[in-house]
Order: C-alpha cells, then sequence, then structure tokens
C-alpha cells in the first residue's frame, strides 16, 4: 500500500499529519499511540522510508527535543559522536545494512534536568508491501533529566511481506531516569531484527519494556544495557506471545562495570499452538558490589509449542551477587477451577489467568500508558 | 420448610479408590449444618463433589439443589445456581490482583470502582490495603481465609460449603469471619454445611445440626457442641463403634 507521501527522508510539514490516511492512525492507536497533546509531550511518525511528522508539544518547549534522526546528523555535528559508538556497524548483516544505508529514524534528547511527566513517542509504521524498513535512533537523556518514552513499530494489517531492521543507541546520562516501553504489532510474515544498547552513567537508571503480542516470522532481538557508572541500574521487562507459525528468539544482557551496579530482568512468555520461543538473559558482574535478578516464567498452552529459557550468568568479581529463577509450565487447573467457583466459565478463567500472567504492572509506566498498553493486553487474553 | 440440598446415595471416588460410599442427607433452607471427621475422612471431597470439583468423581448417586438435579452440572453453573465453596487452601493466582476478583464475585468490570458499601465491607475484612495485591500471594493463614470468606460474602450464594474456615486462622480472624458468615446467614436466610475441625467456630454460628463424617459415611447427632464435646473426649475411635446413623433428615436413627 502506498500512501503518496514524499520518500526524501526529510522531516514533512507539521500538517503532513493530516495527510496521513486515517486507517494509518487506526492501526497506531491499536499500539498505544496517542494523538492527543494532553497526554503526550511529543510525537513522531516514521512510516515507511520517510519521518512525516515530528512535533514536541509547546508545554515542553526548551525540555525536548524531537526529529528524524538524519536531520538531526544533519543540524548537530556532534552527534556523529553517538552514532555506532555503543552499536558495533559489524555486529552483523543487519546492522550492517542499517549502518550503511539507512531511512531515517527519531532522535529524542531530554535535556538536562528536565522532567517530562507525559510519554514522548514515536511510531514507526510499515504500508509498502515488500519494504525493508532500515532505522537508526538515537536517544539521549542528558545529566538529571526524567521522562517516559513510549515507541511502536509496526505494519499496516493490509501489508504481508515485509522486514524492519533497527539500531537503536540509548545514553542515560548522570542521575537520568528513562523508561522506554517499545511495542511491537507485526504479522506471520515479517522479518524483525532490532539491535539496540543503551549506555547508564553513573547513579543513571533505565528501563526497558519490551511487549510483542503479535504474530512474527522471525523475530530475533538481543538489547544490551552497559551500566558503566556507578550505582547504574538497567531493568529489562518483557512480555511476549508466540502465535501459529511465529519464532521469536528475544532476550537481554546487561553489563555491570559500575561498583554498585544493577540490573533486573523479568519476562512472561506465552507460547501457543506451534511457535518456537527462545528467551534469553545474561547479566554480567564485573565489579564488586554489584548485583542483579533475571526471573522468566513461560506459559505453553498447545502441545506443538516449544518454549526455551537460557538464563546466564556471569560473575567476574568477588562479591558480585547475581541470581536467577526460570520456569516453564502449564496452566493450572486448580487455578481455573478456583476462579470457576466465583462463577467464571472456563474460558472466562483462562483469559483472566493469562491477562494476570501479562501483568504490566511490573513496568512502572505511567497512568497515561497504563491503559493502552492493558487494552492491548487484554485483547489478547480473551482471544486466547 | 423448603430443601435447599439433597443428596441421595452418592458414591465418590478420588483417582479410583472409593471415598464416599453412598452418602445421603438433606439440608433445609435456613439452616447452617456443622460436619465433623478426622483426616482423612472425605470432608473436602464431599465438598467438592458437591461443586463438582475434581479429582472427586461422582460415581452413583445425584445431588439436587433447589429440586434440580446438578449432578452433571459444572463448577460455574453450580456457581451461578448458588452454590458457593470456601477452601481450606484457596490458591495463589500471580498477576490476578485481589480487587479484579472481588469484581469478577460482584459482576463488575475490572474498570470499574467499589461501592461505598463494598469499600465499607473491604474495610471491615480489614483487606483495603491488601486490594492490589496478587490474590493469596504473601498472605498469612488469616489474611486468606478473609479474603476467602469475603469473597463469599460478595457472591451472595444460596448455600454456602465451608471447608475448616477456622483452620489456620488467629483468633482476632476467626472472630471476624465466623461473625460476618452468621450475620449473612441471617439476613439472607441461606444455608451453611461447615466442615471443621475444632469447636472454635460454634461461638460464633449458630447450628442446631451436626454430624461426623467417618469411613466414608455419614454419623450423626443433633447438637453440635454435645458431639464436640463427645469427640473431644472419646475421640472419633468411639464414633465408629456408635450405632446411631443419620437419616436423611439429620435426626439421629
Amino acid at each position: 500500500m502506498k500512501n503518496g507521501l514524499p520518500r526524501t527522508g526529510k522531516v514533512a510539514d507539521e500538517d503532513m499529519l493530516k495527510r496521513v490516511p486515517h486507517e494509518i492512525l487506526e492501526e497506531a492507536y491499536k499500539t498505544g499511540i496517542d494523538l492527543d497533546d494532553a497526554t503526550r509531550s511529543g510525537t513522531l511518525f516514521h512510516v515507511d522510508q520517510a519521518t512525516i511528522y515530528a512535533k514536541v508539544n509547546a508545554a515542553y518547549e526548551g525540555k525536548i527535543e524531537l526529529m528524524d534522526t538524519q536531520a538531526a546528523l544533519q543540524r548537530y555535528p556532534w552527534l556523529q559522536d553517538y552514532r555506532l559508538k555503543i552499536v558495533d556497524r559489524g555486529k552483523d548483516e543487519f546492522t550492517q545494512r542499517v549502518a550503511e544505508n539507512f531511512s531515517g529514524g527519531y532522535f529524542m534528547r531530554i535535556l538536562p534536568n528536565a522532567e517530562v511527566v507525559f510519554p514522548l513517542q514515536s511510531c514507526l509504521m510499515i504500508t509498502e508491501r515488500g519494504l525493508e524498513q532500515r532505522v537508526h535512533n538515537i536517544i539521549i537523556a542528558e545529566e538529571g533529566s526524567k521522562a517516559h518514552i513510549i515507541t511502536s513499530c509496526l505494519q499496516h494489517f493490509t501489508v504481508d511481506r515485509a522486514s524492519h531492521l533497527g539500531i537503536s543507541e540509548i545514553y542515560v546520562k548522570k542521575d537520568a531516569v528513562l523508561n522506554f516501553t517499545m511495542i511491537h504489532h507485526w504479522n506471520e510474515d515479517t522479518v524483525v531484527r532490532p539491535r539496540s544498547a543503551a549506555l547508564i552513567d553513573e547513579r543513571g537508571e533505565f528501563v526497558s519494556n519490551y511487549i510483542c503480542l503479535s504474530p512474527v516470522k522471525d523475530l530475533q532481538m538481543y538489547p544490551v544495557a552497559f551500566c558503566n557508572g556507578d550505582g547504574a541500574k538497567a531493568s529489562f521487562n518483557s512480555i511476549l506471545y508466540g502465535h501459529q507459525g511465529s519464532c521469536l528468539d528475544v532476550g537481554s544482557r546487561a553489563v555491570l562495570n559500575g561498583r554498585g551496579s544493577k540490573a533486573e530482568m523479568i519476562t512472561r512468555a506465552i507460547a501457543r499452538q506451534d511457535a518456537r520461543m527462545i528467551v534469553r538473559g545474561m547479566i554480567e558482574g564485573n565489579t564488586s558490589e554489584c548485583k542483579g535478578h533475571l526471573e522468566c516464567r513461560g506459559l505453553i498452552l498447545d502441545d506443538e509449542a516449544v518454549l526455551q529459557s537460557i538464563p546466564e550468568l556471569v560473575a567476574r568479581k568477588r562479591g558480585a551477587e547475581i541470581t536467577h529463577e526460570a520456569a516453564v509450565g502449564k496452566l493450572s487447573e486448580k487455578e481455573i477451577v478456583y476462579l470457576m467457583t466465583r462463577r467464571l466459565t472456563r474460558d472466562q478463567a483462562v483469559s483472566t489467568i493469562i491477562r494476570g500472567f501479562m501483568d504490566v504492572g511490573l513496568m512502572g509506566l505511567p497512568e497515561a500508558l497504563t491503559d493502552e498498553v492493558n487494552h492491548i493486553v487484554d485483547l489478547v487474553a480473551e482471544a486466547s | 420448610m423448603t430443601n435447599i440440598l439433597d443428596v441421595e446415595d452418592l458414591r465418590v471416588q478420588v483417582e479410583d479408590k472409593v471415598v464416599l460410599d453412598g452418602i445421603t442427607f438433606t439440608l433445609r433452607t435456613g439452616e447452617s449444618h456443622i460436619m465433623f471427621g478426622p483426616n482423612g475422612s472425605g470432608k473436602t471431597t464431599l465438598l467438592n463433589a458437591l461443586m463438582g470439583i475434581p479429582p472427586s468423581e461422582v460415581t452413583s448417586g445425584k445431588i439436587v439443589l433447589l429440586g434440580e438435579d446438578i449432578t452433571g452440572r459444572s463448577v460455574d453453573e453450580r456457581s451461578k445456581l448458588g452454590m458457593s465453596v470456601g477452601f481450606q487452601y484457596p490458591p495463589e493466582i500471580v498477576g490476578v490482583k485481589l480487587a479484579d476478583l472481588l469484581k469478577v464475585c460482584l459482576g463488575k468490570e475490572t474498570r470499574s470502582g467499589f461501592s461505598e458499601e463494598e469499600n465499607a465491607l473491604i474495610e471491615a475484612f480489614k483487606l483495603t490495603e491488601f486490594l492490589d495485591r496478587d490474590i493469596n500471594v504473601g498472605f498469612s493463614g488469616g489474611e486468606r481465609k478473609r479474603a476467602e470468606i469475603l469473597q463469599m460474602m460478595l457472591l451472595k450464594p444460596k448455600l454456602l460449603l465451608l471447608d475448616e474456615p477456622d483452620s489456620g486462622v488467629d483468633v482476632e480472624s476467626l472472630k471476624l469471619i465466623a461473625s460476618e458468615i452468621q450475620r449473612y446467614i441471617e439476613a439472607s436466610g441461606s444455608s451453611a454445611l461447615i466442615v471443621t475441625h475444632k469447636g472454635d467456630i460454634l461461638d460464633y454460628i449458630r447450628s442446631d445440626h451436626a454430624c461426623i463424617l467417618l469411613e466414608g459415611k455419614i454419623h450423626c447427632f443433633l447438637d453440635p457442641k454435645r458431639i464436640y464435646e463427645k469427640i473431644k473426649s472419646s475421640g472419633y475411635e468411639e464414633c465408629v463403634l456408635c450405632e446411631k446413623r443419620v437419616t436423611a433428615n439429620w435426626e439421629s436413627g
């Protein structure tokens, strides 16, 4: 599907959003994107190979910057020092392809000591059949800043075959707090390869939430957080749902280099039909007084599904404390029957348990986001 | 006076083992009945069979609730007909909040709030601070029982089946839940079958009828306090030897 938008990679006029077909906006709404200024501090839309809209809410002018990555690289020469600094361009064929040629992406900068109450949001959408979308995103949370970001990556439901390759580099500077939520919504014919890394300075805090509840042909991602500063913290929370024909290999890695640095990883994974899922997690303790905990819980709901959990703990210094819990199982009949004694049918009881299993409460989302994300989870739980 | 429950020659097995071997009794509307029995006598099996909960499997006999044969009905169907069970060991369900479960009992949407009256009842059960917690996860024995009984109060059942509501409970919680149960029974005219080990609950529940479940059969005396004193003094072994057996309307035969 072509939407008649310019493909120059330049940021389009603000009113370009009005020219975006309604059905594109409808798809974006399904993944938590909200165009109401009252609940968002800034919005960016990147459709196929062009950023068509980027606007900061007037109340946040001077606190945040939001624009297409290509435009930002042209405006700020110093940004080249951030590009491909923590993701290696030679990591694999996908990073090489994005490093050599990318259409754009989002550049977000939260200025020093800025407190951004409402989330920044971006939507990266594919509307062209067969497209290989290549994006490079850079986020900088300057010293002392606090912000939430929600980003959705999706394809329009009329698009079947497509692929999404992305590099995301996130810098959380001294005493900054950044909560980053990414929602993926693909279909059973899409190949997805995001390559992400975060660098966290002294007492910086980075929370990364990832939700993928839609079918996907082949998704492989393994974001890494380098907790380099003393007291740096990283949290990775993921909710994954594997459908018919889906292959997901999703993980996260935290490298604890700073004294007193911490990492926590929590994953909830459900495998249905013939889904193939691998859930990985690695915490490396390279300094004394560092702590990390990794928890993975999986549910297999059908005999043909495969769910593999691979936790890894590496301690390289005395004083590193790293723990993990991993469990893969089935729905508890006792729990189902218990809910049926409360007048729920079996199907309703199963939905309730699955809904609770995918509890977004652990993600620390602001109220402005919680309802949207809960709604996405509700739809999947009911369909279960 | 009508019968709320008629159980006719019920035989129940659990994993191929016969646990209840021909149970027959009647509960009348508005009455509370106490059931004693040693560990392993089949009390929980009986309550599970009445509610349709596996692994209790009815192999013959009938369960009739308010004149309707419910022997083959599902758990949720029995619940919707007005039967409710308070478990001795309710499960923990990670991710399902107490507040959400209470709204399920009230028939409300998850996103709706509680009325003033409902909040007052939650506070009376001292569970306001537990609303955002995963149901039963990390709850003490008393907290679990309070959460269990509060759910039953909100379901407003016609027949309460209570499996040892007084076990694993502190004194204060027992007084609270037993008083609320009695208050509900008096106000609603509903009936109750209460399984207990101890006589503590008898301080709060008014009942004229008690029985003992032994070796798959019911033995019966009329007065709960007398029967409890008998058990305390002579033990269950003497009950086995006793010639008195329950008849359908709970009079000793």
